[in-house]
């Protein structure tokens, strides 16, 4: 019999810069304001899994949060990393070992974009050499390729950053908080055409902590909880287009947040017309677009009349990125994935202030996509 | 004939085969499937394969800023640059450099062939990697 799983607390440390601060102290910050939150004490934390993509040992963390002797799993899963502590602590309480755990994901990037090398990712030096390995270009290709098939214009990649810098500039943990007109954005210098300066998330610094909880232990604290319906992480099958790839295969096939989104909407019962607000990865304008249709919310192609109407807007029939997502926060790759989370968590429990979707929303959605191909999925209910 | 070039960026990449240039893969023998770059030549289960020399362009981009060295090897002066994945018939898709063509001409479907393209490393020395540009006489 598996156990239920709640998140019951959690907490953030800002997104952006924080110069004063590394990134280890960014993800103590966060676990101290999850655990203060709900009330609780590290010592009756019962385990923990964390981790950061380029800032530092998450365990390390036990130095500020104290010396428990509890274990402490380290994640490094890349851009994953975040959805995958996650799932490690997940399955540890669905599976009846512990019934109190914390996932916590933190970061600290230079400026500009990633410098990946290529030995790292399995690939000949020549790759980077001639200027070849670099996420921009991907990101800018796959969506050039789609807005081709789909007849997507360069407005509704302007109408999707819009939206991130309006919600953005109403979330306090956000790194942009200020609104940015369409015109501004679709003018603005360009990066990696057809994507231009506003169309892209930088790198970025911030952490996130959450605490898990199963049924019982929820119940018998009293806290305030979201259910973990689902929490999926699925790799690159064959025929995906992914980050860093030297070629592809003729037959296209589909991607890995595709199989993710089926997993968690199979583990949880429900279909995407069930789900209420979204969080989905936006590395870019265009992976906001694709991810929409990719996670099963619309068809191939629907998503200019969705954004035209403003159906992904806060007020809109189902919200995206209500905190401003990747564009608005930056993408500190370890916290990224968890920074969706919390921000269904809060919204779910009424506690998104200016940016609360209205109606009470039930179910929470959430998606992160990184390089080589994996993408993780969790979908809340309250 | 091809113009005398510089040493290969790799020797593991391109390969002159009756006067042409053609980028190496490898093809899995169970399976038939093609890989690029190459799995190890000595590895049983691959066998070397070359890749057809047309194709088309399948998407493509700008680079707009200098890549951060490492990885990038170019010099340290920068013109943005075009990147496509190209289209090969019967074999794979392939990223690649592309040369010899107007940002304004780049359009998904225009037909392109292998060229050696020089590549300046940061050193100075030269070296030949490959790029894609539009077919000699064919315009899109």
């Amino acid at each position: 019999m598996s156990e239920d799983v709640f998140i019951i607390g959690a907490g953030i440390h800002r997104f952006g810069r924080t110069p004063e601060l590394t990134g280890l102290q960014q993800g103590v910050y966060a676990v101290r304001e999850a655990l203060q939150q709900a009330g609780l004490s590290w010592d009756q934390i019962q385990f923990a899994f964390g981790g950061s993509d380029s800032a530092g040992n998450a365990d390390s963390m036990v130095s500020d949060l104290g010396l428990t002797g509890l274990p402490f799993i380290n994640v490094a899963n890349g851009c994953a990393t975040g959805g995958s502590a996650l799932f490690g602590a997940y399955s540890s309480i669905r599976s009846g070992e512990f019934d109190l755990g914390l996932a916590v994901g933190f970061d600290k990037h230079p400026r500009g974009a990633f410098s990946p090398l290529p030995a790292d990712w399995g690939l000949p030096d020549w790759y980077g050499e001639t200027g070849l390995m670099l996420t921009t270009q991907f990101f800018a290709m796959k969506i050039r390729r789609y807005m081709a098939s789909y007849g997507i214009t360069p407005e509704s990649l302007g109408l999707v950053a819009e939206k991130a810098f309006a919600n953005g500039a109403l979330a306090d943990h956000a790194w942009r908080r200020e609104p940015v007109d369409i015109e501004t954005i679709l003018t603005s210098q360009m990066v990696s055409d057809p994507l231009t300066k506003f169309m892209f998330c930088s790198p970025a610094e911030g952490a996130v902590a959450l605490i898990l909880a199963s049924g019982r232990k929820a119940r018998e604290l009293g806290l305030p909880a979201v259910r973990l319906r689902a929490a999926a992480v699925r790799t690159r099958p064959s025929g995906s287009f992914e980050v860093f790839s030297p070629a592809l295969e003729l037959e296209r096939g589909p991607s890995p947040s595709t199989l993710a989104s089926r997993a968690a909407f199979d583990m949880a019962g429900v279909g995407p017309e069930d789900i209420d607000l979204a969080q989905l990865q936006d590395t870019d304008s265009g992976a906001e677009i694709m991810h929409m249709a990719e996670n099963g919310f619309c068809a191939d192609g629907e998503q200019t009349a969705w954004l035209a109407e403003g159906r992904t807007r806060i007020d809109g029939a189902l919200p995206v990125n209500t905190d401003g997502g990747c564009l608005a926060c930056g993408e500190p790759i370890g916290a990224s994935g968890l920074r969706q989370v919390h921000e269904n968590y809060r919204q779910l429990l009424g506690q998104a202030g200016r940016r609360q979707v209205p109606g009470s929303p039930r179910l929470g959605y959430s998606h992160v996509y990184g390089a080589p191909g994996v993408s993780a999925v969790t979908i809340l209910e309250r | 004939m091809q113009d005398p070039i510089a040493p290969f960026i790799s020797d593991d990449l391109l390969t002159l085969a009756g006067g042409e240039l053609h980028l190496v893969a490898s093809r899995e023998k169970a399976t038939g499937k093609l890989a690029f770059p190459p799995h190890a030549e000595d590895d049983p289960r691959f066998q070397r394969v070359l890749l057809p020399r047309e194709g088309t362009l399948w998407s493509w981009t700008i680079q707009r800023f200098r890549p951060k060295s490492p990885p990038y090897a170019g010099p340290a002066t920068f013109e943005p640059y075009a990147v496509g994945y190209v289209q090969l018939d019967g074999a794979l898709i392939v990223e690649a450099r592309l040369a010899g063509v107007r940002e304004a001409d780049l359009a998904i479907g225009m037909p392109l062939e292998l060229v050696a393209f020089p590549f300046t490393l940061a050193s100075g020395e030269s070296r030949s990697t490959f790029a894609f540009a539009p077919r000699t006489g064919a315009h899109s």
